[in-house]
């Protein structure tokens, strides 16, 4: 992202002003800490997953509500590799753990992007610029990808334990923090550097970021915006798939309706983002991350209320989300 | 006389005007000519649905507005007769107070959701209910000393509704006339009036203004309409209707739980039907309910032989168990969305307006 001087830092200190108005709430510091980790690593998670979809709207005007099952999908492909890989997640060695989960991160990421593929062809393909049939038929996808996946994996739930090594906490003071709660805000944080330096610093990322802005600018210049489309949404769909691996271990299991579990989450976060800014995605995962742990930790009631009513008070205040993408 | 009872909305088709009035007899004497506990469940649930598809065309098909929201006013209701008879005994009083409490949060809930967010684009507002409509479902689980949380609440109707009560002592037609077969004509009743209800509403003045918002909300605009008080108003009335749809859920099945009247699958039902049947026509709720329920009913049924057929071909099987019923919907619905966008109802017009046009004029 370019921080130009005009750059808006109003909306990034929201991250932190939340982090800190819930200290005095919580009371206890070591608490808070690992509140806090724990809300950052759920939003960077939720972020990894968002970040696909809210280009692929911006870029294409299409809201695809079906991407809901490349997060099934990536996690139930993970529970089938791990599966196949016991003696290396049974180890408690680091190493061996994470050459069983890098593969099984690499084969979700594959096949929820050749699966983005298909379906960007035969279903978001026939219905662009038509918003009503968009929903309709993206919600008719996710159906049938939701059965596809109870016919080959079984409509019950299944487990994903976390490989050896990576279970248990570590130390900060005395917060204790779960190690897979900082292998996820690492992972999260490359993610979004790799997908920060290619949006700002490769020319795909120039046409990206220029076609989100203004399409038919871009066309009259004579890039093909079609193409680049087709390659954002299977990268959206892979990253969801990595997003679904990620969230699968995080619950430690997964069902086939997981996807429209998430997808709640995924777009008040990008509502909260102002659809298209990924950006403005990452602090609307963060929010939403945080928000979720600390009323769950305080009112567990409210946990789902608390992201609705924070997106209400944003859109107060922003109607068109935190960093709204111009001529929208 | 008859134009104006269906608000001057003639089937405008041959086959669909049969059809229709088919579909109405059959309704009328279903609990003579079938026997069974089946078939009379199949039955009522075509009367509820029916209604509860139509307040969601109203939405959908006649403002052009996308909610997945919609459900929650449907357990609204349920929930308003069920907590109330459970509280307050199995009197008619009881039905009362619960249906008008149902009817006044339907009400507050979509003017506020309504006011809030129907100034947003048609995309912001789909992703906005759904939020609101899960987070719902999640309040109706754990309020659990109201609502019996997962487990649901069972309750005892007024005498008159229950299966226990019987009116004569003799069959009648073949038939005993119980408080179940009373209960069946109460929706009948109901779901014929509230049908006629929505057909009123849709051919008056404040209906076109509807359908103009849904053709080109900026000209709609531009003719000083406010746009946000009619959809505002549209969403109000949808809602009030689909409250009512739950009310009749819960008198029928005397249970009510998240489940059975706020889960996901049931909006998904309700998208399906309104597509099917053919959006903007009232008339397209009644053909798509009949044929979805009928379809849900029976046609696991018929899955199961194919699965069984096929038990040498393990995937073929398993595709094609009564379980995975959801998938070949979710084929038809999106073969129905690119191929058959007008549904049932515009399909069977436009054919006989293809017919008159061709043929001689009539005289």
């Amino acid at each position: 992202m370019s921080m130009n001087k005009d750059f808006d830092y109003k909306p990034l200190l929201l991250v932190p002003v939340l982090a800190l108005a819930a200290l005095p709430l919580i009371g206890s510091g070591s608490t808070w800490l690992t509140l806090t980790v724990a809300g950052l690593a759920m939003g960077m998670i939720i972020f990894i997953i968002a970040s696909g979809l809210t280009l692929v709207f911006g870029l294409m005007d299409v809201l695809n509500f079906g991407h809901g099952v490349f997060i099934a999908l990536g996690a139930f492909v993970a529970t089938s590799v791990l599966g196949m890989m016991g003696d290396w997640t049974g180890s408690q060695e680091l190493w061996r753990n994470l050459l069983a989960v890098l593969p099984a991160m690499v084969v979700a990421m594959l096949v929820a992007g050749a699966i983005g593929l298909a379906f960007e062809r035969f279903i978001v393909r026939p219905v662009y610029g038509q918003h009503l049939k968009q929903i309709l038929i993206t919600m008719g996808g996710m159906i049938i990808g939701e059965e596809l996946i109870k016919v080959i994996w079984g409509p019950l739930q299944i487990a994903l334990p976390l490989p050896e090594g990576m279970r248990g906490a570590v130390l900060l003071g005395d917060a204790s923090v779960e190690k897979y709660r900082l292998i996820a805000v690492v992972v999260g944080l490359a993610v979004f550097a790799a997908q920060a330096w290619t949006l700002s610093r490769t020319k795909i990322g120039l046409l990206i970021r220029a076609g989100v802005q203004d399409r038919e600018m871009v066309e009259a210049l004579g890039y093909r915006i079609r193409r680049l489309f087709v390659g954002v949404f299977v990268m959206g769909s892979a990253l969801a798939g990595l997003g679904g691996v990620m969230w699968g271990l995080y619950q430690q299991n997964v069902v086939p309706q997981m996807g429209a579990q998430v997808n709640v989450l995924i777009f008040i976060v990008i509502i909260i983002g102002g659809l298209g800014s990924t950006t403005g995605a990452l602090i609307g995962a963060l929010l939403v991350g945080l928000m979720a742990n600390y009323t769950g930790f305080l009112v567990p009631k409210v946990a789902l209320f608390s992201n609705i009513a924070l997106m209400v008070a944003i859109l107060l205040w922003r109607p068109q989300g935190v960093y709204p993408v111009a001529n929208r | 006389m008859f134009a104006r009872l269906i608000s001057n909305d003639l089937p405008r088709s041959r086959i669909l005007a049969v059809v229709l009035v088919l579909l109405l007899l059959a309704l009328a004497v279903a609990p003579f000519i079938v026997p069974g506990v089946k078939a009379l469940n199949v039955a009522a649930k075509i009367l509820i649905f029916l209604v509860l598809v139509a307040s969601f065309d109203l939405l959908l098909g006649y403002t052009g507005i996308v909610s997945f929201a919609h459900t929650m006013f449907f357990g609204i209701g349920a929930y308003g007769i069920a907590i109330a008879t459970t509280h307050l005994g199995p009197t008619w009083t009881a039905l009362a107070v619960g249906l008008a409490a149902a009817l006044a949060l339907s009400l507050l809930l979509a003017l506020a959701i309504g006011l809030f967010s129907l100034r947003v684009r048609a995309i912001f507002f789909a992703m906005i209910t759904l939020a609101v409509a899960s987070a719902f479902q999640t309040l109706a689980s754990q309020l659990s000393e109201f609502t019996g949380g997962e487990d649901g609440l069972s309750f005892k109707l007024p005498a008159l509704l229950s299966p226990s009560f019987e009116l004569f002592e003799e069959p009648v037609l073949g038939t005993m006339i119980d408080g179940r077969l009373i209960n069946y004509y109460l929706l009948f009743v109901v779901a014929l009036v509230l049908l006629l209800a929505l057909l009123r509403i849709v051919n008056s003045p404040f209906g076109r203004v509807l359908q103009a918002i849904r053709e080109n909300e900026f000209r709609a605009e531009a003719l000083g309409y406010r746009v946000v008080v009619y959809r505002t108003l549209s969403s109000v009335f949808s809602a009030l209707f689909a409250c009512l749809a739950g009310a009749m859920l819960a008198l029928w099945l005397r249970y009510n739980g998240p489940d059975t009247s706020l889960s996901f699958e049931i909006m998904m039902d309700v998208l399906l039907i309104v597509v099917i049947g053919g959006m903007g026509t009232i008339y397209g709720s009644a053909i798509g309910a009949a044929l979805f329920v009928v379809a849900q009913s029976y046609l696991q049924d018929l899955l199961r032989l194919g699965s069984e057929a096929a038990a040498g071909l393990p995937l073929l099987a398993a595709l094609l168990s009564p379980d995975r019923w959801l998938l070949w919907l979710g084929l038809l619905f999106v073969l129905s969305v690119y191929y058959f966008p007008t549904g049932v109802v515009g399909r069977l017009r436009a054919r006989s307006l293809r017919k008159t046009k061709a043929g001689p004029e009539p005289a």
